[in-house]
């Protein structure tokens, strides 16, 4: 009795659609928050927008970042909450008795991940546009590049959240919400790198959202075209982060392994 | 459900793994093998095997064989190194040293194929439980390429007469019941090698009666092999073809429950299980 590495990725994504189905707090997690931000924070910018002296597109750089950011935030997500949920339902073991290999299951967390950020993200884009007539395809060709970035970084940092979390059990499962926040202030979503002080933006030149909200903040302000060297800063950045977080996972799972962690994560 | 093959051991070399990371080709481990699967049905074959956790010997160069067709008992004490060994069987824990083949083959290299042929499992894993009984077994189907799943779950729920509760939730099911369909999900691939960690502590006597006679019914028929633990020395007894004691780590005794109890002048494998831990 064999299975294909697709039918096998498939059935293991299927697990999580399911609960998507079944589950009213999940379906709500995935809508709940991003719009939860984008009304509180597209009320602030619509405020701030009207006061003397505001940036011009103020609402566009906002909106613009805030929705960007969301999409890190949520492929972070898709990939370290979904592992959580075999850890609370205590399926963990159920998961890697099977045929289904670590690199496996990897995959199938990415493809959650981009089907959780197509679902958030048609809702938020949306909803710009009904709430604030913000409509973020303004941005252009060089959404397309921009987006993918972050859904890259946003897979990097949770494939090493769920090492992390896989190594050190429940109490590090705080980190599935936290760590892509600490990204946030270098990242410089809702402000440009150069106000920030000048170590810390040594730091920015190293984290690629902060060429991807360079880039959406240049395209707004130039009114179009595409910010090919933000661009290649940040894929050329994500090229490291996502074999590093790879090569952090396989050795993670391997010292896990070792030390006979795997059984105890969902202790 | 295809019977399984037979088994016949290949006389390839056996990778060894060493605390250092580094592997050595265990000479005596692989002769001693080869020497033992002859003439014999071993499905499951342990040597040497050892675990250790920072120092801390969690089992200690064991050997031993599950042959098809056979259940063989694990027991021992709190701490003996049933469910350290249980792991290193399931590849989810990394053995210091020692060989583990399953039909022929290293775990540490065919780990994925090991797994495709066989199952596991216990009352202390659940299933997610938003998903309904059906979802759950259907996605389990799918992870080990069932053919005709459907037709496969209806038959298993039929089997363990849950089949009212295919469309439950799991949150909504009893400990009991949950227990149930995770023996479900362990047969749905037809494993020729099943293991089962207490797959009776959540179930009422009713209830676990009806799974001893069934598992040992699906043994008889299908000849697969079951690597049993359970503190429950009654069960045990009725259950396993061979037992193995474990104490500290180590195998300290090994035969069927008829032989121990000789051995030791018990009256049941209770006794004797007191004897040994207590000695």
């Amino acid at each position: 009795m064999r299975t294909s590495k697709v039918a096998r990725i498939s059935a293991y994504t299927a697990r999580h659609l399911y609960l998507y189905k079944r589950s009213l707090p999940r379906l709500m997690e995935v809508f709940y928050w991003p719009i939860l931000d984008l009304v509180v924070w597209g009320f602030v910018s619509i405020y701030l927008s009207r006061q003397k002296g505001s940036l011009p597109d103020f609402i566009t750089f906002f909106l613009g970042a805030l929705i960007l950011w969301d999409i890190l935030f949520r492929s972070q997500q898709g990939i370290s909450v979904s592992f959580l949920e075999d850890v609370w339902s205590r399926n963990l073991l159920n998961i890697f008795v099977s045929p289904l290999s670590p690199a496996e299951y990897i995959t199938s967390l990415l493809f959650l991940s981009i089907i959780k950020l197509l679902l958030t993200s048609a809702v938020m884009v949306t909803l710009a546009w009904l709430l604030y007539s913000f409509n973020i395809f303004t941005l252009g060709f060089a959404l397309i590049p921009l987006v993918v970035n972050l859904i890259v970084m946003g897979w990097s940092i949770g494939i090493i959240t769920t090492a992390i979390i896989m190594r050190y059990g429940q109490e590090a499962e705080v980190l599935a919400w936290g760590i892509a926040l600490l990204f946030q202030p270098v990242s410089a979503v809702f402000y440009p790198v150069e106000v920030l002080p000048g170590w810390v933006q040594s730091i920015a030149l190293f984290v690629p959202s902060a060429h991807v909200f360079e880039g959406m903040r240049e395209v707004v302000a130039g009114g179009g075209g595409v910010p090919v060297s933000n661009i290649i800063w940040a894929a050329s950045l994500n090229c490291v982060y996502i074999t590093v977080s790879i090569i952090f996972f396989r050795w993670n799972f391997k010292a896990v392994k070792r030390k006979g962690l795997l059984a105890k994560v969902g202790e | 459900m295809a019977e399984p093959e037979e088994i016949r051991l290949p006389k390839l070399p056996v990778i060894r793994c060493t605390t250092s990371g580094k592997r050595q080709t265990p000479q005596r481990s692989i002769q001693s093998l080869n020497r033992l699967s002859e003439g014999m049905d071993a499905i499951v074959e342990v040597r040497g095997l050892t675990k250790l956790f920072n120092g801390f010997r969690a089992v200690e160069d064991i050997s031993f064989d599950c042959r098809k067709g056979e259940i063989l008992g694990l027991i021992g004490p709190n701490g003996a190194g049933k469910t350290t060994t249980l792991q290193m069987l399931l590849g989810l824990t990394t053995p210091t040293s020692g060989v583990i083949r399953i039909f022929g083959l290293d775990m540490d290299a065919k780990r994925q194929e090991i797994l495709s042929r066989v199952n596991f499992s216990s009352s202390y894993i659940s299933l997610p439980f938003s998903l309904t009984v059906r979802e759950n077994l259907m996605v389990f189907a799918r992870l080990y390429g069932v053919a005709a799943p459907k037709k496969r779950i209806e038959e298993l729920l039929a089997i363990f007469e849950i089949g009212a509760l295919k469309n439950t939730p799991v949150r909504r099911l009893s400990s009991g019941q949950i227990t149930r369909v995770c023996l479900c999900k362990a047969l749905l691939n037809a494993p020729e090698v099943l293991f089962l960690d207490e797959p009776t502590a959540s179930l009422d006597p009713d209830i676990a009666d009806k799974t001893r006679k069934l598992l040992k019914k699906i043994k008889d028929e299908q000849s697969i092999s079951i690597l049993y633990t359970s503190h429950n020395m009654k069960e045990m007894e009725e259950m396993c073809d061979r037992v193995i004691f474990m104490d500290k780590g180590r195998v300290i005794e090994t035969g069927t429950p008829e032989e121990i109890k000789r051995k030791y002048g018990g009256a049941d494998l209770e006794d004797v299980f007191l004897m040994l831990a207590r000695s």
